[in-house]
């Protein structure tokens, strides 16, 4: 659990950084929370000549709440979000997920960039945004770009987001949708056996809208259309929760591990899909 | 004028026996001011690192060190060929088997060292580690003992397939021993005969002590005098000492063993382990400190496992529900080598206590160890040696026979017990019970959670689940549990040849303090609290005025260490012991002082009082400054004492736990919505130390029934090497324990004292257990073993039919 030598380097902007990620290309990462990287390091499992550390770059930093937009820097903590009223108001599911990421050390310094740029299928924020459907703003040598959350991600660890870029910013809308993010997890500081984040909105007695997305139950975050559609224009009775679960398990593909099989996490998945859609209806 | 002081107070001034103290030890240990073995930094001081065997089994081919010498800052890479002329590439086990020091000529488990790598710093080392070249030529692999009793592979080539090992003869070139305590044909006939008999063979899983703190040593030798000093995680460091006499032939004067604050033991750091050798030995070579510390992976991945034991059970009763057998074999997988931690006699510790807390007139034990591709260990987590596999064994027979029976556990257990009028009572494996009254204790329980009504609810929970009103079920756990700790007498309990008794040394300053010193270690059981409180008590002195210092073998008593709760039982009556040495020298320098015969005068609280006349007395304090500073005819100066105990007999901790708990059938995910602990430990000593060490031992048995776990695949890969596979709990996981007791004392300790610190894991453990099983009883389960993660809950749920 020794890291192998490394270059240290902390730059205050972001153009410092982009120089250092475009001299060294492949034998460059970025540094946020460090509570994937680091213990990757450590294990020697990744080879890191040369660290970035983002923290004293400012413009990562804060949460901005504007007009209907939330924009989120890259290096804002899980603990950060928890205790942001503002946020809160704007997107009450973003605490009560964050809430159900490992203990309060690790959220301190974990941060909402690192967890959705990092490909990890285990981290919680990638299926959330996907439920949201944020943006994520990338910014590289050639200037600034824009990808949704729910096209970024490819394979595990795998994700759109160019080895010279560096994710700066999340966006999305305001929302008063009926939330609910579900997680089962073994221990605190366990990825999900199965998770799934959803939102709801209502007209009259009907689902007017839903968006449904899991974590930790294929090697990326799934975002399951068919379990929206299924929802829709229902009065979100058991028929339809049914159907919706049935919908979301066939959009995922979980492994086997220390957590259990594949049949378990299955059962587990469409009980804990169905939880979260009854809880974000009963808030809707 | 001041306010006259009672006699209440002067006993409240003490904060002896049976005062809540706070542990004089947390100011710095909640202050970040511990002293550690890795805090250690001496001048000119290198790192050790091992190089690791990836595979479970396999045979080395060549080791090429030359890319390792020749990185910067790597001072030597010791391999088994180094360490052979020196007879050190092997080492005797506590178990009377022999372990590789570093791999010689094959490896037998993953994570097995091969090279010792010796660098100016950790980050040297590291990286010099990965530049040692080892080529393997992979072996078939054995993870199961029951294969590996039929299969042709042989793991152990260095052992003469024929000859008997050192628990006598081996039925196979995997086989270790075989160890039988009863009467196994009278067993059989009253079993065979019985009006009932159920049957159940139960796997106690392989876990792992995981103590905070994993283990480490700084090896120093100073050519210059000779003297070898040694600092490291040790629960045995006069144990240490005399093993690396022994092994090194360097005199025990000229070693000096130090144990620093331990950050916790839980059994896994009584034994020895390759580093602390390859550390020695490179300190010897280089002639400046080593210091070796391993990490939170190798910790658990190469240091002493604990369980692992294929338990199979017979038990018999009569119709009204009085057993009258109990027949049980035990499959020991103890891993690559017999490392187990026990008493010599004992190759499955103190197994024979699996007659439990129940008058059962006959019975029989047999244990085969057995040799496989796994880490060595077998040492004794938060229990005394193998109790908590005998309990967990006893208290899931007792449930599967009530389940036979259609009977309520609680009531069996009930018509069972041992009778108070019965102790001290003698068990059909070998034991005399010292002290205990069982029924008390346990209606005790049963009225603190009023059973009656959870078993009400429970039948309503099941209807309403039955009716589909509700997903969850409801379990009770019970356990009733017998400990056996304190070894122990030395006529049957030695380590290594070495008797099993505790010391305890003391010197009372003229001016009324003291200073003592015990041949334990404490480990985080607050030992420099508690055995102030025994002290003082005895000879009158605060506890704030006594310091006790462990762990240094230049300066305490020898003893035998702190480990299945032996300290209280063993070092605690030496305490107490050595107390009254104090105190009958002290009552002679008082009838001096007071100019009365010896026996007109008697102790009382701090001081010796003229019989009759109570306003006619000398404190401690005067008693100790005139011990020093007065001619006394026929008495020599000074006031200090040291007394070795060897105790007559274990002592016999007892308790009653409660589990409520609520299990969510569709996702595997159980609740514990109730924990009651009824613990009877003899005379309580500090009950707020007590009520630490209770919740602690809970938890750890939270954490064995409901996930904890040391697993391999079938290529004998650690699947649980991190803690994130690796379950310990945090306060999150953990509920809250009500505690609760009664006091039945040791007739043969000094102050009645019994040990405490492992009951409530190996009672809890089974409670657990049972309170995960029993939510399923009524739905037709009989037994499912640990851990109780929420898959196995889960699956345990899905084959009863509960998701159809």
């Amino acid at each position: 659990m020794i890291p192998a030598a490394f270059e240290y380097h902390r730059p205050s902007d972001i153009a410092g950084a982009l120089s250092v990620l475009a001299e060294h290309g492949d034998d460059a990462r970025v540094l946020a929370g460090g509570h994937s990287l680091i213990p990757m390091m450590k294990l020697r499992m990744a080879d890191v000549p040369h660290l970035i550390d983002l923290q004293d770059i400012d413009v990562l930093k804060g949460i901005k709440i504007d007009g209907g937009t939330v924009t989120i820097g890259a290096m804002v903590t899980q603990h950060e979000i928890i205790v942001s009223d503002a946020l809160f108001a704007a997107a009450p599911i973003m605490r009560e997920a964050a809430l159900q990421i490992a203990d309060p050390q690790v959220r301190y310094m974990g941060t909402i960039g690192g967890n959705v740029a990092n490909g990890d299928p285990g981290n919680d924020m990638p299926g959330l945004m996907q439920c949201l459907d944020a943006s994520f703003v990338l910014e590289g040598a050639d200037g600034t770009r824009t990808t949704k959350a729910r096209d970024f991600y490819e394979a595990a660890y795998m994700t759109e987001r160019d080895d010279e870029e560096i994710l700066t910013h999340i966006v999305f809308d305001a929302t008063t949708a009926g939330y609910a993010y579900e997680k089962q997890k073994r221990k605190i500081g366990d990825y999900a056996t199965a998770a799934c984040a959803a939102l709801i909105t209502k007209d009259g007695d009907t689902v007017a809208s839903a968006s449904i997305s899991m974590t930790n139950l294929s090697d990326v975050p799934v975002f399951s259309e068919a379990a929206n559609a299924a929802l829709v224009g229902t009065t979100c009775d058991a028929a339809a929760v049914k159907a919706a679960v049935a919908a979301a398990l066939e959009d995922i593909d979980p492994t086997e591990d220390n957590r259990g099989p594949v049949e378990f996490k299955m059962h587990v998945a469409g009980i804990i899909i169905a939880r979260a859609i009854e809880r974000a209806w009963s808030r809707a | 004028m001041k306010d006259e002081v009672t006699r209440d107070d002067r006993v409240a001034n003490l904060k002896g026996l049976g005062c809540s103290r706070k542990r004089v030890e947390d100011a710095r240990f909640t202050q970040g001011k511990g002293n550690y073995v890795d805090d250690m930094n001496l001048p000119g001081m290198l790192t050790g690192d091992f190089v690791r065997s990836p595979y479970a089994h396999a045979r080395i081919t060549s080791i090429n060190t030359d890319a390792a010498m020749a990185l910067d800052g790597v001072i030597a890479v010791l391999t088994a060929k180094d360490l052979e002329p020196l007879g050190l590439h092997w080492m005797p086990t506590l178990a009377g088997d022999k372990q590789m020091v570093l791999a010689d000529g094959k490896v037998l488990f993953q994570g097995q060292e091969v090279a010792f790598v010796v660098a100016k710093d950790r980050y040297i080392a590291s990286d010099a580690v990965e530049l040692v070249e080892v080529e393997y030529e992979e072996l078939p692999v054995i993870v199961d003992p029951f294969a590996s009793m039929k299969s042709d592979v042989v793991l152990r080539e260095d052992l003469d397939p024929t000859a008997p090992g050192a628990h006598g003869p081996r039925k196979h070139h995997n086989h270790i021993f075989t160890w039988e305590v009863g009467d196994e044909d009278g067993t059989n006939a009253v079993i065979d005969d019985a009006d009932i008999v159920a049957e159940e063979s139960m796997y106690y899983h392989r876990t792992h002590p995981c103590p905070l703190e994993p283990c480490g040593c700084v090896a120093s030798m100073d050519k210059v005098n000779g003297k070898l000093t040694l600092w490291g995680t040790f629960q045995a460091p006069h144990v240490v000492r005399t093993v690396a006499s022994l092994l090194s032939g360097i005199e025990e004067h000229n070693i000096r063993v130090v144990s620093p604050d331990i950050g916790g033991g839980f059994g896994n750091k009584v034994g020895v382990y390759p580093g602390y050798v390859c550390s020695i030995v490179a300190s010897i070579v280089t002639g400046v400190p080593v210091k070796w510390v391993e990490d939170r992976m190798e910790n658990l991945m190469s240091t002493a496992f604990a369980r692992d034991y294929w338990m199979t059970g017979k038990i018999s009763a009569t119709k009204e529900g009085k057993i009258t057998g109990l027949h049980c074999h035990v499959t020991a997988d103890h891993g690559a080598f017999d490392a187990c931690a026990d008493p010599t006699k004992f190759p499955a510790g103190f197994m024979n206590i699996c007659t439990g807390s129940y008058d059962i007139p006959i019975a029989y034990l047999g244990v085969d160890g057995v040799y496989t591709n796994k880490a060595p260990g077998g040492v004794s987590y938060r229990c005394s040696f193998r109790v908590t596999e005998a309990v967990y064994f006893i208290e899931r027979m007792i449930e599967v026979l009530a389940i036979e029976m259609n009977m309520d556990s609680a009531e069996l257990r009930r018509i069972n017990f041992i009778k108070k009028e019965q102790f001290p009572y003698n068990s059909a494996l070998g034991w005399e019970y010292d002290s205990g009254d069982y029924h008390t204790a346990w209606d005790k329980a049963l009225k603190a959670v009023d059973y009656e009504g959870l078993r009400k609810e429970q039948a309503e929970r099941v209807e309403a689940f039955k009716r589909g009103e509700t997903r969850t079920i409801m379990g009770i756990g019970l356990s009733f549990f017998t400990e056996i700790v304190g070894a122990g007498p030395v006529k049957n309990c030695d380590i290594l040849g070495m008797g099993m008794f505790d010391s305890c040394e003391i010197r009372i300053h003229p001016t009324g303090s003291a200073i003592a010193r015990l041949g334990t270690i404490s480990q985080g059981q607050g030992h420099a609290t508690t055995f102030a409180q025994i002290l003082a008590s005895e000879i009158g002195i605060s506890a704030d005025s006594i310091t006790i210092e462990e762990g240094d073998t230049d300066t305490a008593p020898y003893g035998l260490g702190t480990y299945g709760s032996r300290s209280t039982p063993v070092a605690g009556a030496a305490a107490a012991m050595v107390g009254r040495k104090i105190r009958a020298k002290a009552q002679m320098i008082a009838a001096y002082l007071l100019e009365v015969h010896d026996d007109d005068v008697e102790f009382d609280v701090d001081r010796f009082v003229v019989k009759g006349a109570p306003e006619r007395f000398k404190t401690m304090g005067e008693i100790a400054y005139a011990a020093y500073n007065q001619a006394i005819p026929g008495i020599e100066p000074g006031l200090e004492a040291v007394s070795y105990y060897d105790p007559p007999n274990m002592t016999y901790p007892f308790g009653a736990y409660v589990c409520v708990m609520d299990i969510d059938v569709d996702t595997g995910v159980p609740t514990i919505k109730r924990f009651y602990a009824l613990d009877d430990c003899g005379t309580r000593i500090n009950p707020m130390v007590i009520e630490g060490q209770i919740h602690g031992g809970l938890t750890e048995a939270l954490a064995v029934a409901l996930g904890q776990e040391i697993a391999y695949d079938d290529m004998g890969n650690c699947k649980t090497g991190t803690l994130m596979d690796f379950f310990l709990p945090t306060a999150w996981e953990v509920p809250n324990y009500e505690t609760d007791h009664t006091v039945t004392p040791s007739p043969h300790h000094p102050i009645g004292a019994k040990g405490v610190g492992e009951s409530p894991h190996v009672g809890g453990v089974p409670c657990f257990s049972n309170a995960v099983q029993d939510a399923f009883r009524p739905f037709g389960n009989r037994h499912t073993n640990m851990p109780h993660d929420h898959w196995r809950i889960w699956k345990t749920a899905n084959d009863l039919g509960l998701h159809d």
